[in-house]
């Protein structure tokens, strides 16, 4: 039929054009990346460890709590989220999550050496901490006391919490907005102001520790492609050189957490949008199939 | 003064047809509104493009209720608020987003069934200007538009292409300042392009889209042999009922049964785009907020715009921005560069064929070149391209004069 191939001709050009600037341009713009040096985050670059005795490394743990919080085993951090950024540029973390997010390996090394292991110029986590031993005693420990399983919220909040804002979700580098309330007569809200006080305290450490405040993640996963943010957190000095974002060891399981719920943030309509689509599709095949059939009664013997 | 039937009821037929002569308008509009019988599904596009308009003109509304035209609330009432918390939102974002890209798509292939068929000349020259007017119009509307989210692409497109207003050499940055209302995309900047793109862009599209119907009236539509016949001859026929021999078919239903299998098939297809391919209408730089001290690494207007852009990038500064006024206005020439009187396809007028296909050729050529980084053999192909488009357009009125009168139809 002539008009089938008149469609094909029309196709054939809209598919090349759509080819040429979008998948075609788009790999000439992003940069080649090496897939040797993304294994999955399996980080086979770090030295294997020993076997780590968790009841030796709930002892050495001691030298930890002078900065780190463990709450799940009752310690808390020795100082707030602001004066502790005051003091390291960041907030040292509350490890109770740790061995549910991070890999072992990754922990272990870490304690040894956080400039290599992080793949930073500086960390505000001294080095030489432990034996070889010790460290992977307290990466054991910490595995040990982890629990079974994190909400998708909690891996973030543990693994990129401290450095990243998630403000569609509430979620300021301190923690979780909290609800309050404002005077009624004037409108002011005494304790919002506190609060946000305090966050950008935080963030005037943690912009100079870095060098710049690390971007909002709202909608990171619409501004990235899927890939790319797998990879940058994998390795970011491979994607992006010069980065201040470390390498933070996370887990295969641990980001998997993350994304899903950076996906939730960023595209909550994606459930809804795969449960309306198909109807929406399937109402226009209908009317589509009507339409062939009165356009068939109407032109039925005019040529 | 109108004879007025005193005992028609209120609304009823014949008191509507006394006061508004309804019978007549449905006759002149749609029922004796004669179309050549003789076309295919590219005679379609024109009631596909009203349709995504008013799909465009329908999402847009919904959009504007919770659309918030201030530089620092903008960003999270699109992202945030429509895309989150407005049920729905997020249907009417993607709608809005795909439709003004595939309204290009559908606006190039409108374009190319003129050229192809020849259908802008010999009393259709007014169809292909209001038309051009219409172009130029929807591309004022989509960069209006793409500034509102105020993205890092919303931001840096808005200064590059308010750049080009400072006119190369002639430094005409008071201009710029000018349009911008600020030394840079501000607050001002974004207030007045919110008001072209949800006001003053609309109400000229629509008078437009009423001149463009207006042009079509009395040269008629054109066929896919460019056969010129008296259609009042032709409609008797039909009246008569000679179907068959008639070479007209009504607009309303005989035309508009076949244009509704169109639009049904175009919307399975832009439905799933709106569903399933989203990303190309909806570029993921512009999910990043606009930031004046951070210019993006690739900095390109969308896919629809890219040729254009193409033809300023491989020149020097002066020499860029005239070949881009060139291919600006050279389009609303085409009536007259083609000197040649055939009305028909493109592949019975010899040379013009093989003008038409380079054309189409060399402008996804610049396309794909506008938008890949300009290095390299990039830059040669680029340019290659770009001088390719300007000596066409050059070569046309010549080649066209050449053309021997093509004589009969199959």
């Amino acid at each position: 039929m002539k008009e089938l191939k008149v469609l094909a001709v029309v196709i054939f050009f809209t598919l090349v054009t759509y080819w040429g600037v979008e998948p075609y341009a788009h790999s000439v713009m992003h940069k080649h990346i090496e897939e040797a040096k993304f294994n999955n985050f399996q980080y086979k670059d770090l030295k294997p460890v020993a076997k780590g005795n968790p009841a030796n490394g709930k002892t050495a743990f001691a030298a930890c709590a002078s900065c780190h919080g463990l709450k799940s085993q009752g310690i808390k951090a020795p100082m707030d989220a602001v004066s502790a950024a005051s003091a390291y540029g960041v907030n040292p973390p509350d490890l109770s999550n740790a061995g549910a997010v991070l890999d072992e390996k990754f922990i272990a090394n870490f304690i040894l050496s956080p400039t290599h292991t992080a793949l930073v110029k500086k960390s505000g986590m001294p080095g030489g901490m432990a034996s070889k031993q010790g460290a992977a005693d307290i990466a054991a420990y910490l595995k040990s006391i982890a629990p079974k399983e994190v909400k998708p919220k909690e891996a973030f909040e543990f693994a990129c919490g401290r450095c990243h804002a998630v403000h569609y979700d509430k979620w300021t580098q301190i923690g979780q907005t909290p609800k309050t309330k404002s005077d009624i007569k004037t409108g002011v809200d005494l304790a919002k102001l506190d609060f946000e006080k305090k966050v950008g305290q935080y963030q005037l450490k943690l912009a100079g520790y870095l060098g710049k405040l690390p971007p909002d993640l709202s909608i990171i996963v619409r501004a990235r492609s899927e890939e790319y943010l797998k990879k940058f957190v994998e390795n970011p000095q491979h994607i992006l050189k010069g980065t201040a974002m470390p390498r933070v060891g996370i887990s295969k399981e641990g980001y998997e957490k993350v994304y899903k719920y950076l996906e939730e943030v960023g595209d909550p309509s994606k459930p809804k949008r795969e449960a309306v689509g198909p109807w929406v599709i399937g109402f226009f095949v209908i009317f589509t199939f009507l339409a062939f059939l009165w356009y068939k009664a109407q032109w039925k013997g005019l040529k | 003064m109108a004879h007025f039937d005193l005992n028609a009821r209120p609304f009823s037929h014949q008191w509507l047809n006394d006061r508004l002569a309804v019978d007549t308008l449905k006759r002149v509009l749609s029922t004796e509104y004669w179309i050549p019988k003789n076309i295919n599904f590219l005679w379609a596009m024109g009631m596909v493009l009203a349709a995504t308009f008013g799909v465009l003109l329908i999402s847009g509304i919904f959009l504007l209720m919770y659309y918030i035209p201030d530089t620092k609330l903008a960003f999270d009432s699109v992202n945030h608020t429509i895309m989150g918390e407005v049920g729905y939102g997020w249907l009417w974002r993607h709608m809005h987003g795909v439709a003004a890209s595939v309204v290009f798509l559908i606006i190039y292939i409108h374009m190319f069934t003129g050229i192809y068929y020849g259908s802008y000349k010999r009393g259709r020259e007014l169809i292909w200007l209001s038309g051009m007017l219409l172009f130029v119009s929807f591309s004022a509307e989509a960069f209006s538009g793409y500034m509102l989210p105020w993205g890092q692409m919303s931001y840096w497109a808005g200064m590059v292409i308010t750049n080009l207003f400072s006119l190369g050499s002639l430094d005409l940055n008071g201009l710029v300042e000018w349009i911008r209302g600020d030394y840079v995309p501000g607050q001002a900047f974004l207030g007045r392009f919110f008001m072209l793109h949800v006001l003053l862009m609309p109400l000229i599209i629509m008078a437009l889209i009423v001149l463009h119907f207006g042009t079509l009236r009395l040269p008629h539509v054109n066929n896919k042999d460019g056969e010129e016949f008296d259609f009042e001859a032709e409609a008797e026929k039909w009246k008569a009922g000679k179907r068959k021999e008639s070479k007209v078919i009504p607009f309303n239903p005989v035309f508009l049964s076949k244009d509704t299998f169109v639009l049904g098939i175009y919307f399975i297809f832009y439905f799933y785009l709106v569903f399933y391919h989203f990303e190309f209408a909806m570029d993921p730089v512009n999910f990043d907020p606009a930031n004046g001290l951070k210019t993006p690494p690739h900095i390109y207007p969308e896919w629809y715009f890219l040729w254009s852009y193409e033809i300023l990038r491989p020149f020097s500064k002066n020499a860029g921005l005239i070949a881009f006024g060139f291919a600006q206005v050279i389009f609303f020439l085409l009536p007259f560069l083609d000197r040649s009187p055939n009305v028909a396809p493109a592949n019975r007028r010899g040379l013009f064929s093989i003008w038409f296909w380079l054309l189409l050729i060399d402008m996804i050529v610049l396309s794909v070149m506008g938008k890949v980084p300009p290095m390299g053999i990039y830059t040669t192909i680029g340019t290659v391209a770009a001088w390719t488009f300007i000596i066409l357009w050059i070569a046309l009125p010549f080649i066209t004069k050449a053309e021997k009168t093509v004589r009969g139809h199959k």
